[in-house]
């Protein structure tokens, strides 16, 4: 499963970041986004949500920071 | 003075106000009609065009998101006017009337707006503006969630967007994300990992619903959050609750209510501010007058509006007596 990884990455670049490493994926692939705690996993999925994406999954590693499961859904 | 020299001027113009004397002689600010503090662009230009021929180098800001011309001769009233074309651009009111109202940006952009305040702006401007309060002045403001930037408590009506969020647990997958977001901790994640709302502790931000990143947090009721009696200036006032989840609808109507109320019962007391005259009358009076017309939204009960301290000067005759002695 191809892994985007945005920890350090400040909004709105996580967003920006997020849509072009999707842009490079085949609809319908699934993917693994790592997020900051606080406002990036606030903003972030509800964004990719907000682009047609559907996503699976949202779960806090003991590190602290997210795990969001998605598929990529080209409209 | 000549006939040929005397200045001649449409007193129409000046009824509902928006003609500001300025220090100058024969100088004064024309405050424009600006609701919401949206301008389309082409009225913006516009605008520019009237202040560059007329005024002088620059324009205001007002507060109230009014545009002001400045350094407007006496003179040109009637030529400012048919410039900016009575239609397109209505010049702005003051004095003891219903003011231009104040509204954020809303919910078409904004993605932290839950109602249309711009719509309701326009509403209330087309339907309400201008209309002499007999007292003093009226103002209104809206705002698009419960984060208040327009400051609407501090209006004589003050409106803030709210939605009541419902849990379809089903669609949720348990992420924590709404517990999280959730400032006054209204949801905390239960036992079952599901979460669970404490509906008292709820402000109706919907933050838990913007959230969500399923969709499993969803609007059960939408409306505004109103607050009465609020002012600022010397003897500042916080407006109380009055109604909630108000359909966006019934703005212009609940305004009118509170607006009738308020020349009934300020009569004969002189230039006052519709606070003071509901700490006057008692709050229950106001709310009785507005349950009968609004009885789904109306609260059950409210307190006066409250009175922030400024710290300067002194609040009561007792007071004063008490430094004089």
């Amino acid at each position: 499963m191809p892994l985007i990884d945005l920890r350090g990455v400040s909004c709105p670049t996580n967003f920006v970041k997020a849509k072009l490493a999707l842009e490079e994926l085949d609809n319908g692939t699934t993917v693994q986004i790592l997020l900051d705690d606080g406002e990036t996993v606030k903003n972030v999925p509800r964004s990719l949500k907000a682009d047609g994406h559907r996503l699976i999954g949202l779960k806090q590693t003991a590190e602290g920071h997210y795990i969001l499961e998605l598929e990529k859904v080209e409209e | 003075m000549s006939n040929a020299k005397q200045t001649r001027l449409d007193l129409n113009n000046l009824k509902a106000g928006g003609f500001i004397k300025e220090r100058g002689k024969d100088l004064f600010t024309v405050r424009l009609r600006v609701p919401g503090g949206r301008l389309s662009v082409p009225r913006l230009k516009k605008i520019a065009e009237v202040a560059e021929k007329f005024g002088g180098e620059f324009v205001h800001l007002s507060v109230r998101q009014s545009i002001e011309l400045i350094n407007i001769n006496l003179k040109d009233f009637d030529a400012v006017v048919e410039a900016l074309g009575e239609k397109q651009q209505k010049v702005a009111s003051c004095g003891a009337r219903v003011r231009v109202p104040v509204a954020c940006g809303g919910c078409e952009y904004n993605p932290n707006g839950l109602v249309d305040t711009q719509k309701s702006a326009l509403e209330v401007d087309a339907q309400l503006f201008g209309t002499p309060t007999g007292h003093h002045k009226f103002k209104v403001a809206f705002a698009g969630c419960p984060f208040d930037c327009p400051k609407s408590s501090t209006n004589d009506v003050g409106f803030s967007g709210a939605i009541e969020p419902e849990l379809d647990k089903t669609a949720c997958i348990n992420c924590g994300l709404c517990a999280k977001s959730c400032v006054p901790k209204a949801i905390v994640m239960g036992q079952d990992n599901l979460p669970l709302l404490t509906a008292a502790a709820c402000i109706w931000c919907g933050d838990c619903v913007k959230v969500c990143p399923t969709e499993a947090w969803r609007v059960k009721k939408q409306g505004y959050t109103v607050r009465i009696g609020g002012k600022w200036g010397r003897n500042p006032l916080v407006g109380t609750l009055f109604a909630t989840f108000l359909p966006e609808g019934q703005v212009v109507a609940f305004i009118a209510s509170v607006l009738a109320w308020y020349q009934q019962k300020a009569e004969g007391l002189g230039r006052i501010r519709l606070g003071d005259t509901i700490i006057k009358e008692g709050p229950q009076a106001l709310l009785d007058h507005l349950r009968a017309r609004f009885p789904e939204n109306t609260v059950s009960e409210t307190m006066a509006p409250q009175i922030i301290a400024t710290q300067v000067g002194m609040s009561s005759k007792r007071e004063i007596a008490h430094a004089v002695n």
